[in-house]
């Protein structure tokens, strides 16, 4: 008997206690982001495809066109291309593509960039209906940010 | 034609309940979604008008425009006839219920009787269409209602006769004259009379739930398990007559409670004015509650249902019962 009554009396107390909670919740402000009228800023370790560094005064892109993240890529996803001017030493980098329907975002090229040329991009506004839109430009895209 | 006459003067209130009721059905679910969407931290309609606010009307026009489908294999009678006959009992209730002192279609002696008369009528209503659908869930879901609110009449019925016993009348405006004076005086805090009055509101309100198939006890339109409920195979405005009578339903055992408990439309403090706004205020109030309850409790089995029934409030009520009739026999109430 004595169960009983205390059966109820906790049931009460724990249901009006579960109403509060949500009372409390519903002044609580509100998180939902309307996408594509308001965005939110991608925190600083999100992961988008990869994108070229430019130099801070130059704005070129700091690669040397050494091939390490061509080669460390596990999808084969990068081609990278440059020259060597005439009498010029070091190598300029001419292209990188980005081919980012095999890419899985590993960050292994990342890794592997000594002069630090690449890092993640933070793009997610990716969507699109044409396989040839993830096949990324990234040299013409560094030149664009310019 | 003397436009004051009885019948017109009626007729003119029933269509405002009319009006009353479907304006409800539509703006509660607004209220609703927007209750919803803030306890779950998101924002609810938007969209269409400032805040949403014109989501109904455009609910309301598409639930119009579509086609009343009638399925084969039905019953064509009880079919077409269930949908009328659980919103107009619940219209009909409206009749009864003072929302001022003067603002009352008609002082009906029995004002109590008559609603407790037509919400059995819905039970009715909702077999009726379950069954009239030719449709496994329809008729599973129409018999868990009906049990339901079989179960759940019971221990209401029990707190409305302790009500009556302490009120000595079922005319609902005499009752709420009873209450005049300040909030001490309303019958949820009049101890002396019977110091489980709490109690009894608390009941009255948990089997009002329970009597309009709201969450928790909403076992009759499980989604998960029973598609839509006794209305799985009503479209457009054959649901939306469904609908209609559930949110009026909510309404009236709203109403009821702030009359019998509230102090219908008597102010909190005695010099403030009486009138339809105090009544209105408590209405909304309990109404919000109903509507907060729904997004906070799981829905129960049908188990917890009835042991929550047979167990806990019919022998709580009866037992309330017995001690009113005792303190009436020792403590008059004047």
């Amino acid at each position: 008997m004595s169960g009983y009554f205390a059966e109820l009396f906790s049931g009460t107390k724990s249901l009006a206690i579960g109403m509060g909670i949500t009372f409390k919740y519903m002044f609580k402000p509100v998180v939902t982001v309307q996408y594509p009228h308001e965005t939110l800023t991608m925190p600083p370790r999100y992961r988008g495809h990869i994108e070229l560094v430019g130099d801070e005064e130059t704005g070129e892109s700091k690669c040397i066109v050494c091939g390490m993240c061509q080669r460390a890529c596990p999808s084969g996803c990068i081609t990278v291309a440059g020259e060597k001017a005439e009498g010029d030493k070091k190598k300029v980098l001419t292209k990188y593509i980005l081919d980012f329907t095999t890419c899985s975002l590993c960050g292994s090229c990342v890794e592997s960039c000594k002069p630090g040329a690449i890092t993640f991009s933070k793009e997610y506004n990716l969507a699109s209906r044409r396989r040839e839109d993830f096949v990324i430009d990234l040299l013409k895209r560094l030149r664009g940010k310019k | 034609m003397n436009l004051t006459s009885e019948p017109i003067r009626l007729l003119a209130f029933v269509l405002g309940v009319i009006a009353f009721a479907a304006l409800n059905a539509a703006y509660l679910v607004w209220v609703e979604r927007k209750v919803a969407a803030h306890i779950q931290r998101r924002i609810g309609p938007k969209e269409v008008g400032p805040f949403g606010l014109l989501q109904p009307l455009v609910d309301g026009i598409k639930l119009m425009t579509k086609q009343i489908l009638i399925p084969q294999g039905i019953d064509p009678v009880l079919f077409r006839i269930a949908p009328p006959l659980l919103l107009i009992p619940a219209v009909m209730s409206f009749v009864a219920i003072p929302f001022s002192e003067i603002l009352v279609a008609r002082e009906i002696n029995l004002g109590l009787l008559m609603i407790f008369a037509f919400a059995s009528i819905n039970g009715l209503g909702v077999l009726l269409g379950g069954w009239g659908s030719n449709n496994k869930y329809a008729v599973i879901s129409a018999a868990r209602a009906v049990s339901q609110n079989v179960a759940y009449e019971i221990p209401m019925l029990i707190t409305v006769i302790t009500m009556v016993m302490i009120t000595h009348t079922l005319n609902l405006n005499d009752i709420i004259r009873q209450q005049s004076g300040g909030f001490w005086n309303w019958y949820i805090l009049r101890l002396n009379a019977n110091p489980l009055m709490p109690v009894s509101f608390l009941i009255f309100f948990v089997c009002s739930l329970a009597e309009t198939n709201r969450a928790p006890f909403d076992l009759g339109e499980a989604e998960s398990e029973l598609i839509a409920g006794y209305h799985t195979e009503y479209s457009g405005m054959g649901f939306g007559i469904f609908f209609m009578g559930e949110y009026a339903n909510i309404v009236i055992g709203c109403s009821l409670a702030t009359i019998l408990f509230l102090g219908g439309w008597q102010s909190p403090l005695p010099f403030l004015p009486n009138g339809v706004l105090w009544f209105l205020l408590k209405l909304y109030a309990l109404i919000f509650t109903v509507i907060w309850i729904r997004w906070v409790f799981p829905r129960t089995t049908i188990y917890g249902l009835l042991n929550l029934s047979w167990k806990y409030l019919i022998p709580i009520s009866l037992f309330n019962l017995i001690l009113t009739a005792a303190m009436l026999k020792i403590w008059p109430v004047s």
